[in-house]
């Protein structure tokens, strides 16, 4: 590869291999967990107590800390998936194809949190539990695309035909992203238009944009954290038959 | 880059190329079932539907929220900043719900022009701030006015 420098190429082969991913995953796994609890206490403790009530909505607004980071990770784990799936197809690192199957999961279970945590929170301020609107219904699509993923890559015993298949539906799905994203600007929506993702300044107060983007990022590392456990496990399933996994029962299992 | 994985890589790129214009273009064709509300000028302009329930958007024009009778009926006018419509609506009200603030009303036109909700929702807009900077914003914009 031109203009990629040595040392990058080799991190990746490295990191492509699975006994030495194995190893280093396992190192940084307390890591991971400390950052991902310190992040989140201080991320609620700001929200729920420091933060000020909302002009409008009084308290009820406190949900935003669970509904926005959700909302913005089902639609940043869906690009991971689809882009580690594209890789996995084109130049056919298996590494890539497990990250892709195993993020969906995650997204799909943040997807859900943030319809759910929409759903209450929409009764008690809009007056109504759901509506079809744009962002709404293109947000549910998406839930049904990580379904339809998980369900395709389990319908297919074969995990090398089952990875190529479920990448190209990842990838069709991926048209769905800018509709979500860009719905309430498009059209005319009950859901309410971007206030920090957006070209111009965040339209919250900064004492309550601080917990929230804690917030966002607690909500990364323990998808990161998830994501990490479920490759190590589907890494092991599929290659349970190689001489590294078996060299390593046999230093580990006595 | 090897000439196998060139390819791979090119035809991946067209086939998610090729998916977004076509959704693109249905996305076009469906651009008014798409809306989710009508605004008041288009009911003012006759573009709604005549006998059938629709939904209308706009916002709660301050001074406009009256209670004719002693029952649940309310009467406002919305507005989009351009052309108003009356709204009577009889049943309880959201949260938002409040002069100045917008809101989509599900419902159909009556002989008089006037919009029959069945179910009135509040539209929440982007901004989140405390009630103290509210306040002084609201003081800083009259105090403006006032020089």
């Amino acid at each position: 590869m031109f203009l990629v420098p040595d040392i990058v190429v080799r991190f990746f082969h490295r990191m492509a291999s699975p006994p030495h991913y194995y190893a280093l995953t396992q190192r940084l796994m307390p890591w991971l967990v400390t950052v991902f609890v310190l992040l989140t206490l201080a991320g609620l403790y700001g929200g729920l107590y420091l933060a000020p009530a909302d002009y409008q909505q009084g308290d009820s607004y406190r949900i935003i800390y669970i509904h926005v980071p959700a909302a913005w990770m089902s639609l940043f784990i869906y690009m991971v998936m689809a882009i580690a799936g594209a890789i996995g197809l084109i130049w056919r690192i298996k590494l890539a194809e497990i990250v892709s199957i195993s993020s969906a999961p995650i997204g799909a279970s943040f997807t859900f949190i943030a319809l759910f945590t929409g759903s209450l929170w929409g009764k008690p301020m809009w007056g109504t539990w759901w509506v079809w609107d744009a962002r709404l219904t293109s947000e549910l699509i998406l839930l049904f695309l990580y379904l339809g993923v998980i369900g395709l890559y389990g319908a297919i015993d074969d995990k090398k035909v089952a990875s190529k298949a479920v990448a190209i539906l990842a990838l069709v799905g991926v048209v769905n992203i800018p509709i979500i994203h860009y719905s309430v600007e498009w059209w005319n929506t009950l859901h309410q238009g971007p206030t920090v993702t957006k070209m111009d300044k965040p339209s919250i107060h900064v004492s309550m944009l601080i917990p929230l983007l804690l917030m966002a990022l607690s909500f990364k590392s323990y998808y990161l954290i998830a994501l990490l456990q479920r490759t190590r496990i589907e890494l092991l399933k599929r290659e349970r038959n190689s001489q590294w996994v078996k060299t390593m029962i046999l230093e580990t299992g006595k | 880059m090897k000439p196998a994985r060139k390819q791979r890589l090119i035809l991946i790129s067209l086939m998610v190329i090729g998916i977004a214009i076509a959704t693109g273009f249905a996305l076009k064709s469906f651009n008014e079932n798409l809306m989710y509300f009508f605004s008041t000028t288009d009911v003012v302009a006759g573009k709604s539907p005549k006998d059938s329930l629709f939904r209308l958007g706009g916002m709660v024009i301050k001074g406009s929220v009256e209670r004719p009778g002693d029952g649940m009926m309310v009467r406002f006018k919305l507005t989009d900043f351009s052309k108003e419509v009356t709204v009577e609506y009889t049943g309880i009200l959201p949260d938002l719900f409040r002069e100045g603030q917008g809101i989509v009303a599900h419902g159909k036109l009556n002989a008089q022009g006037v919009f029959i909700a069945e179910e009135v929702l509040a539209k929440h807009d982007e901004n989140y701030m405390p009630p103290e900077v509210k306040a002084s914003l609201k003081t800083k914009s009259l105090s403006e006015k006032g020089q």
